[in-house]
C-alpha cells in the first residue's frame, strides 16, 4: 500500500523528534492536541515509535550529538514517508546556522518534503501545513 | 556512536518518542530501587555563549530569548538587568512595570505547563488537557500585546521595545478575571484530590542540605524551606512596587513543589493586577536609549519560573561581549535528581523528574539499567506507565 | 555593602585581594590560585553563601575563572577572581567543598581546556565523546598562535 492509499484509507500517522531545539516548536506541536486546536479530528495520531509513522516531524537545528540519531530514526521509519522540517532552525539553522555544534541543518542530514518555517509557527501554521501534505497525497 | 542493539519501544503514549543511546539521563537500579544516576547533557547545547560573543548587543536579547522556549523571556530579562548593571542605570517607570507584566504572565503559562506535564505522568490525562487548555488564553494575551504567543520579543537594553496601549488594558484586565477563575478551579481540583495528595506526599525529596550543595534555586528550593527569591532578595523591575508574597512549604517533596508552583500563579495574577492598576490611564516613556555599552563587567539576574536565572557579561567597550556566561535555572535544579532519585522506587522516578520542571526535551532521553549486569530495562515511556500504575493501586486503597 | 566587604575582609585577611563593589550589589574578590580551596570553603561554609555558578574566560595573557556564590540577605553577589597560566590553566577541583560544582568543572574543561585536579568524573558533558581532542570552542581565535 503507497502513502497515498494509506492516507485515504487511514489516519496519518506521525513522530516527533527533536535535534537540539528551544523546545518551542515542539510545545507548539503538543499544543495542537489539546482542545482549542485538536489535531485528532484530521485523522492526525502521534505515535511513539518510528516504525510505524507516515510523517516525520522534525525539529531543532540538529546539534552534533544528535545527527546519528536523526539518521536512525530516518532509517527506522517505514518507507514511503514525509518528512516536515518545522520551525526556523529545522529548515536552515536560525540563528544558529554559524554554531560550532551545528550539525544540520536538517536537509543536509535526510531529505525534506516539507519546510513549515516560523520560530516558532503558530498551531494553525502546522495544521495549515500538515494539512497540504494530506491534499498533495490525494 | 551507532548501536546495533535494536530494542523494541513500545508506543505508551504519544509523548516523548525515545530512541536508544546516548541517554540523558542514565539510571542504575538493584530490584525495584534506584542506586546511582548519571546525568549527560548536551542534547539542546548549541554554542549560544560562543554565538553571543559575535552579536551586536541588541541582537544578543533575540538569541537568548531562544535558550528556551518555555522559559523564553527570562533570558532576555536576566540578560538586559546584566547590562544595565553593568552601565549602573535605570529604566523608566513605565518599562518596570510592563518588564513584571510580561514576566509573571510568562510565570502562569509556565507552571501550567508543568501542571500538564506532570499530571500525565500521574495518569491524569484531563488534568493534561485542562491544564494546557487554560494556558492557551495566556498565550493569547501575550499575542495580544506582544505579537506572538512564544518568543515575544518585548525585552530590549535600557527598557522594553512594546508598550502595553492604555486602551488594551480593560481587555487584559478581563482576560486575566477569567484565567484566575480557571487557575482557582484547577488548582482546588488538583489540590483536593486524595489520591494526588497520596501519591506525590514523602516523594523525591529534598533536604536543606541538598539544595544548599547543587546551589538549587526556585519551586525547587523553596518546597524545601530554603527561602530564597532573586524578585525579593535583590528586587528589580515592578517587584519592589507592588505587594506580594515568597511562596515556601516544609517538606520538599513533589506534592510541595506542586503547591509552590500553584500558589505562585495566584501571586502572579496578583502582581499582574497591580502593575496593570499602576499603568493604566497614564503615559511613560517605555525605554531609555544606550548608545553605548562600556567597558566593564555586570552580573544580572532574574526569578524565572524555574529559580534563578542567572547571566554574565564582560564588555571592552566595543559592540560585542568578550564573553556571556549563562546559567539557567534548570543547571542547577536538574541534578538533584541524584539526591531525591537514590533510594527511591522506579515508579517513583518519572514523577520526580517532572517535580524538578526541566525542560521538556531533557525528560525525552532516561534509561533505567541494571546496575549490576548494566543491561537496559526501561526506557523513558516504561517509567511513566510504572508511575499511572503506582497512582492507580493506590487509588483502589482509597 | 560595607558590612560584607568587611566580614568578607575579616575572614579571608591576607588571601582576598582589591575586594570592592565594583557595581550595584556586586563585589569581586581576587584570590590566588593556591588559596582557592580555603576561600571558597570560607564563603559555602563559614559564611553560608549560595553557590551560583562559575564562570570561565580566555584574555590575551591569561585564563580567569570567577566563582559565584550569593549572599541573599545582603543582595550582593560575590565573585572569587582567580588567574591561571596562560599555558598550563589547571586549578584544584572544588567538588569536595560544593558537589553541584562538579558539572561546570567539565563544562570549562570540555569548552575551554582548563584542567580541575582531583575531579573525580571529567568526561564529556555537552560535547559528544567523538569531539576532537584540544578543540576547545570557546577559545578565542584571535588568541591563536
Amino acid at each position: 500500500m503507497n502513502l497515498k492509499t494509506k492516507a485515504l484509507k487511514k489516519s496519518l500517522w506521525v513522530y516527533h523528534m527533536s535535534g537540539g531545539s528551544c523546545n518551542n516548536c515542539d510545545i507548539e506541536i503538543l499544543d495542537c492536541l489539546t482542545p482549542k486546536f485538536d489535531l485528532e479530528r484530521f485523522g492526525i495520531v502521534l505515535v511513539g515509535s518510528p516504525r510505524h509513522a507516515d510523517v516525520l516531524l522534525c525539529t531543532g537545528i540538529v546539534n552534533k550529538k544528535c545527527v546519528e540519531r536523526v539518521k536512525e530514526v530516518y532509517e527506522q521509519t517505514a518507507k514511503p514517508c514525509v518528512v516536515v522540517a518545522i520551525g526556523a532552525c529545522a529548515c536552515s539553522g536560525g540563528m544558529f546556522r554559524d554554531s560550532y555544534e551545528m550539525g544540520g541543518p536538517l536537509n543536509k542530514i535526510i531529505p525534506v518534503d516539507i519546510y513549515i518555517p516560523g520560530c516558532p509557527p503558530k498551531p494553525e501554521a502546522m495544521i495549515a501545513g500538515i494539512v497540504k501534505v494530506l491534499e498533495k497525497l490525494k | 556512536m551507532k548501536n546495533n542493539k535494536k530494542t523494541v519501544i513500545v508506543p505508551i503514549g504519544p509523548y516523548h518518542p525515545l530512541l536508544e543511546e546516548p541517554e540523558f539521563f542514565a539510571l542504575y537500579c538493584d530490584g525495584e530501587k534506584i542506586v546511582d544516576v548519571e546525568w549527560q547533557a548536551g542534547y539542546n547545547h548549541r554554542g549560544i555563549e560562543k554565538l553571543s560573543e559575535s552579536k551586536h548587543w541588541d541582537q544578543v536579547t533575540f538569541l537568548v530569548e531562544r535558550i528556551c522556549g518555555i522559559c523564553s523571556t527570562s533570558h532576555p530579562f536576566a540578560y538586559c538587568n546584566t547590562i544595565e548593571n553593568l552601565i549602573g542605570m535605570t529604566i523608566p517607570e513605565r518599562a518596570k512595570y510592563i518588564r513584571s507584566i510580561i514576566g509573571e504572565l510568562e510565570r502562569i503559562h509556565s507552571h501550567l505547563l508543568w501542571m500538564g506535564l506532570a499530571g500525565h505522568f500521574l495518569g491524569y490525562n484531563t488534568v493534561f488537557m485542562w491544564a494546557w487548555k487554560y494556558r492557551e488564553p495566556v498565550l493569547d494575551l501575550f499575542e495580544i500585546i506582544s505579537g506572538n504567543r512564544n518568543h515575544y520579543a518585548m525585552f530590549k537594553i535600557g527598557g522594553v521595545r512594546r508598550n502595553i496601549e492604555n486602551e488594551d488594558i480593560p481587555k487584559i484586565r478581563k482576560m486575566l478575571a477569567e484565567i484566575k477563575g480557571q487557575l482557582e478551579m484547577l488548582i482546588g481540583a488538583v489540590l483536593d484530590d486524595p489520591v494526588l495528595t497520596a501519591r506525590l506526599k514523602n516523594v523525591g525529596v529534598l533536604t536543606k542540605q541538598d539544595i544548599k550543595n547543587f546551589g538549587s534555586v526556585g519551586p525547587v528550593a523553596r518546597a524545601s524551606g530554603v527561602d530564597v527569591d532573586v524578585r525579593r532578595d535583590e528586587p528589580y523591575a515592578a517587584y519592589p512596587l507592588v505587594e506580594w508574597s515568597v511562596i515556601t512549604a516544609k517538606n520538599g517533596d513533589v506534592l510541595d513543589k506542586a503547591v509552590v508552583r500553584l500558589s505562585e500563579c495566584l501571586e502572579a495574577v496578583k502582581i499582574i493586577t497591580q502593575c496593570l492598576d499602576a499603568i493604566e490611564g497614564k503615559a511613560g516613556e517605555i525605554g531609555e536609549e544606550v548608545r553605548r555599552v562600556p567597558e566593564g563587567e555586570g552580573i544580572g539576574r532574574h526569578e524565572a519560573p524555574r529559580g534563578e536565572c542567572f547571566h554574565y557579561i564582560r564588555s571592552d567597550g566595543a559592540n560585542s561581549p568578550v564573553r556571556h556566561k549563562i546559567r539557567a535555572p534548570s543547571y542547577t535544579n536538574v541534578p538533584t535528581f541524584k539526591a531525591s532519585c537514590i533510594g527511591q522506587t522506579i515508579s517513583d522516578v518519572a514523577i520526580i523528574l517532572a517535580g524538578v520542571d526541566p525542560c521538556y526535551c531533557c525528560t525525552e532521553r532516561v534509561a533505567v539499567y541494571d546496575a549490576g549486569k548494566k543491561k537496559k530495562l526501561y526506557d523513558f515511556q516504561h517509567l511513566v506507565e510504572l508511575s499511572k500504575q503506582k497512582t492507580e493501586r493506590i487509588r483502589k486503597e482509597i | 555593602m560595607k558590612d560584607i566587604i568587611g566580614r568578607i575582609q575579616s575572614k579571608l585577611g591576607d588571601r582576598g585581594k582589591d575586594i570592592k563593589e565594583q557595581t550595584n550589589n556586586r563585589v569581586y574578590v581576587s584570590v590566588d590560585r593556591k588559596n582557592i580551596k580555603e576561600c571558597a570553603k570560607i564563603l559555602f561554609e563559614d559564611m553560608d553563601a549560595r553557590y551560583i555558578v562559575a564562570s570561565d574566560m580566555e584574555n590575551f595573557d591569561s585564563f580567569e575563572i570567577l566563582y559565584h556564590f550569593g549572599f541573599d540577605k545582603e543582595s550582593a553577589i560575590v565573585s572569587l577572581r582567580v588567574y591561571l597560566d596562560k599555558d598550563n590553566p589547571e586549578i584544584d577541583t572544588l567538588t569536595d567543598i560544593i558537589p553541584g560544582i562538579s558539572y561546570i568543572e567539565r563544562e570549562m574543561w570540555e569548552l575551554l581546556g582548563i584542567n580541575f585536579k582531583g575531579h573525580p568524573n571529567m568526561k564529556h558533558f555537552l560535547l559528544g565523546d567523538d569531539w576532537e581532542k584540544g578543540n576547545y570552542p570557546l577559545r578565542k581565535d584571535k588568541y591563536e598562535k
